[in-house]
């Protein structure tokens, strides 16, 4: 593991159209062969004594949005938090199983924590912005790389809050306090923020949860555009969402991943029963 | 009744009790203080009094109580009957400074208007009325002109004074200074054996040359204060008998039954002035307090500098570093515990650590050949201010713990989601987020260290010190010196003072004074911390 090798290209799994079994014509959607971003191997976690994700297998592909979805409690956060290694803040966490980013095992004795965190970004749940101006918080992770260039760190500012579709609303009051924005438009710069260190992956921990329905509808259309440029891993407990925004899905259940597939046949014709239960409503 | 306790209401109106009793204390306290300093500078009327048994005196009345039924004669005891406390003045002349009169045996009481008060150099107030004016022991006016005559010759008179003081503190101690240097230059270079005979004999040749200039000083000196002298006013003191007053001892002179409201609120504003501004006279109860105002800020300053580095340091490793096991929780408690500590004690410490260890091995390695008398190896500002430091050092790493206790998770998480490290995500998220609660800890501390006395008593303040902490002779910060502190100034000048009564006025004033500088020093810091709270608004805290 590590080598170049391991670097799977495969064809999109699951992506001719009969497979969706709805009868319908998917011949627009291009058949492109997307590359494995992460993968996920026999990924098993214990908080202390309790075993929170239970022997794990998940590939994620490149540039596509993939949700994970599943009652409170199932382990999705957690799982969500492996990528980044997040959760090596908590105490008393145990690991293993491998996760590799690229076909490099993030959890190596030898891997960059801080490397790692600058290639792949993270959006909380609840906004999250520095107590510093707008402009300082999109700068902070250029400032914490030594970026001392005062018209680079311009640049990059303008560029990521026009991706986060945030620079027509704030450009006049950059260097006013972040704590002024609305919460749809915190949480947008904490996209930008995110995507100033140039991340190739970006993991959004319920991005929307607190956020209003037209806030959560700028969210969507932004993470339709992000995905054109990178690989999106989206926990939400929104299971119109989920089934709005992801081109695949993964239903998890008490640390157990349960099903993964086409977001399309997970919400039609889900091949497992607890799956159907969950999406239908009958439980979680 | 069971449902009042049941709703809790009687609760409420006892919390809302306990709170008005405190703030009626407070606001109490703060009543008596400014009842009694306010007024000491406020030039009052000066009356003249004539007992039944012919006695005359002249002076401010001060208070008037009712006499207790056992001091009065057998046969007035029934009726109720009122004393005045005269301020008599005329120290030199009566020995006290104030009178208990008993009204009913008064004859007479009016308000002259030629009635005179000199404030003097020595022995207090003079009361009296102006006879005349005389240099060189002649008279030069009387009666009418003598008041023209008086305020003209006194004006040179103090000018006079002033340049003979400029003279003294600023030529004369830059010369003895220089001197001292030279003496410690050249014990030093005795003591360690190293010095030429040449070079010593060079240090000699300065010396002497300097004393020669010290001596030309002096002589002008002498002349400033015997031409200062020349000029003196004749009182006529109530009784009748006659003092004569050279002018260099008159610091102000006022007739208050002549002036109105402007000319004594003027008078007023410029007693005030004086006592912000001036050294102090008569053993610390006359004149100003400039040099402890001086000196309580300057340490308060000194203090806060060492002590805030030390206590977020302190409280970062604590909150954020170190592993929250029984190790750490024990620390936690004794440094709780340590707030608890007896300000005297800290004191003690400070003494024995600061003032004889640090200072004393200081003096060993840096100033042996100045032994035995201490450099460092005394009480001096910077050790009072680090034994306050000590202190206080408990508040501010409990303010910090807190402050950093309360920076959200968020806020850490997104930080290190970014590729920060531990170390930049503390210095610059969680720090920054948490300045305005450890801010709350430097106000709680400033207020603490400005206050104490006990500590300082032992570690480097005096009643009077010669000179400033800072001044214009290098290295103008005087770490090593000796200061005066408000705190310290109430306490000698109220209990430990040759003229109690007299002094109390001042008592109160410097009361006021100490806490009106509390007062400014917490006003900065708040407004401080409300600009940064403004800055990360919206944050919680």
């Amino acid at each position: 593991m590590g080598d170049k090798d391991t670097i799977s290209i495969r064809t999109k799994i699951d992506a001719s159209p009969d497979t969706t079994g709805d009868g319908m014509n998917h011949s627009t959607v291009p058949v492109t062969p997307k590359r494995i971003k992460i993968e996920t191997r026999g990924v098993n976690m214990y908080y202390g004594s309790h075993h929170a994700l239970k022997n794990i297998h998940l590939d994620i592909f490149e540039k596509e949005v993939t949700a994970l979805i599943g009652p409170s409690g199932c382990g999705k956060s957690t799982y969500l938090r492996l990528f980044n290694r997040m959760n090596d803040l908590i105490e008393n966490v145990r690991i293993d199983g491998a996760i590799n980013i690229d076909g490099k095992n993030i959890y190596d004795k030898d891997a960059d924590v801080v490397a790692l965190r600058k290639s792949v970004g993270m959006i909380f749940q609840k906004s999250n912005p520095f107590p510093k101006s707008i402009y300082d918080n999109v700068a902070y992770g250029l400032r914490v790389n030594g970026e001392k260039s005062k018209s680079k760190v311009d640049e990059v500012v303008e560029r990521c809050l026009r991706k986060a579709a945030l620079w027509d609303e704030v450009k006049d009051r950059l260097k006013t306090s972040a704590y002024g924005m609305s919460g749809g438009q915190q949480q947008r710069l904490c996209i930008a923020r995110a995507l100033a260190v140039d991340p190739d992956i970006i993991l959004m921990d319920e991005p929307c949860s607190a956020l209003d329905p037209i806030a959560t509808q700028k969210i969507e259309d932004l993470i339709e555009e992000l995905k054109h440029d990178y690989t999106i891993v989206i926990v939400t407990h929104n299971m119109q969402q989920a089934a709005r925004v992801s081109d695949k899905t993964a239903f998890m259940w008490l640390g157990e991943l349960i099903e993964f597939s086409e977001t399309k046949k997970i919400f039609t014709s889900p091949s497992q029963k607890m799956t159907e239960d969950y999406i239908t409503g009958r439980f979680g | 009744m069971k449902t009042l306790f049941k709703s809790g209401d009687i609760f409420l109106w006892f919390t809302g009790a306990v709170l008005g009793v405190i703030i009626l204390m407070v606001a109490g306290l703060l009543l008596v203080v400014v009842l009694n300093g306010a007024g000491v500078f406020w030039p009052s009327a000066v009356v003249e009094v004539r007992t039944k048994a012919g006695q005359i005196f002249m002076g401010e009345i001060k208070a008037e109580e009712e006499i207790p039924p056992g001091s009065l004669p057998e046969n007035m005891q029934d009726e109720s009957h009122v004393r005045i406390q005269l301020k008599i003045g005329n120290r030199d002349v009566y020995g006290v400074d104030f009178k208990w009169i008993n009204y009913y045996e008064l004859a007479a009481l009016q308000y002259p208007a030629d009635a005179l008060c000199i404030e003097r150099m020595e022995y207090g107030n003079m009361y009296g009325r102006l006879i005349g004016v005389k240099n060189d022991g002649v008279y030069i006016a009387k009666g009418d002109n003598a008041w023209p005559s008086f305020q003209n010759l006194a004006e040179k008179s103090t000018d006079l004074v002033r340049e003979r003081i400029a003279l003294e503190k600023k030529s004369i101690g830059a010369i003895n200074y220089e001197i001292e240097q030279l003496r410690l230059r050249k014990k030093r270079l005795e003591f360690y054996n190293e010095g030429a005979l040449a070079e010593l004999a060079e240090i000699d040749r300065q010396v002497s040359e300097k004393q020669k200039s010290y001596e030309s000083l002096m002589l002008k000196v002498t002349d400033l204060t015997r031409r200062a002298a020349e000029a003196s006013v004749v009182v006529e003191i109530a009784g009748g008998s006659q003092k004569e007053l050279p002018l260099s001892q008159v610091v102000r002179f006022y007739q208050p039954n002549q002036m109105g409201f402007f000319a004594k609120l003027q008078m007023y504003v410029q007693k005030v002035w004086e006592f912000l501004r001036e050294d102090p006279r008569e053993s610390n109860t006359e004149g100003g307090v400039f040099p402890a105002i001086f000196g309580t800020v300057l340490m308060v300053i000194i203090m806060t500098l060492a002590v805030v580095p030390f206590g977020v340091v302190a409280a970062l490793y604590l909150r954020e570093y170190a592993n929250q096991g029984p190790f750490v929780r024990l620390t936690r408690i004794a440094v709780n515990n340590l707030a608890g500590v007896p300000s005297i004690v800290f004191g003690i410490f400070g003494l024995g650590f600061f003032v004889y260890f640090c200072g004393g091995s200081l003096d060993q390695f840096l100033f042996a050949e100045r032994l035995p008398s201490p450099t460092w190896g005394t009480g001096g500002i910077l050790w009072a201010s680090l034994t306050l430091a000590l202190l206080t050092v408990p508040v501010v790493i409990v303010a910090t713990e807190e402050a950093l206790v309360a920076v959200p998770r968020g806020a850490r998480d997104g930080s290190l989601a970014l590729g920060a490290t531990k170390w930049q995500t503390t210095w610059r998220v969680v720090l920054p987020a948490a300045t305005p609660g450890m801010l709350t800890g430097v106000i709680l501390a400033m207020a603490r260290g400005a206050g104490e006395v006990a500590p300082l008593m032992i570690t480097g303040v005096v009643k009077l010190a010669p000179n400033l902490p800072l001044d214009g002779t290098f290295p103008f910060l005087h770490l090593d010196r000796k200061f005066m502190h408000l705190g310290f100034h109430i306490y000698d000048v109220g209990f430990q003072s040759p003229n109690v009564e007299a002094a109390k006025p001042m008592v109160f004033m410097t009361a006021l004074l100490l806490i009106l500088i509390v007062l400014l020093l917490n006003l900065t810091a708040i407004i401080i911390r409300a600009r940064l709270r403004k800055k990360y608004q919206g944050s919680t805290f």
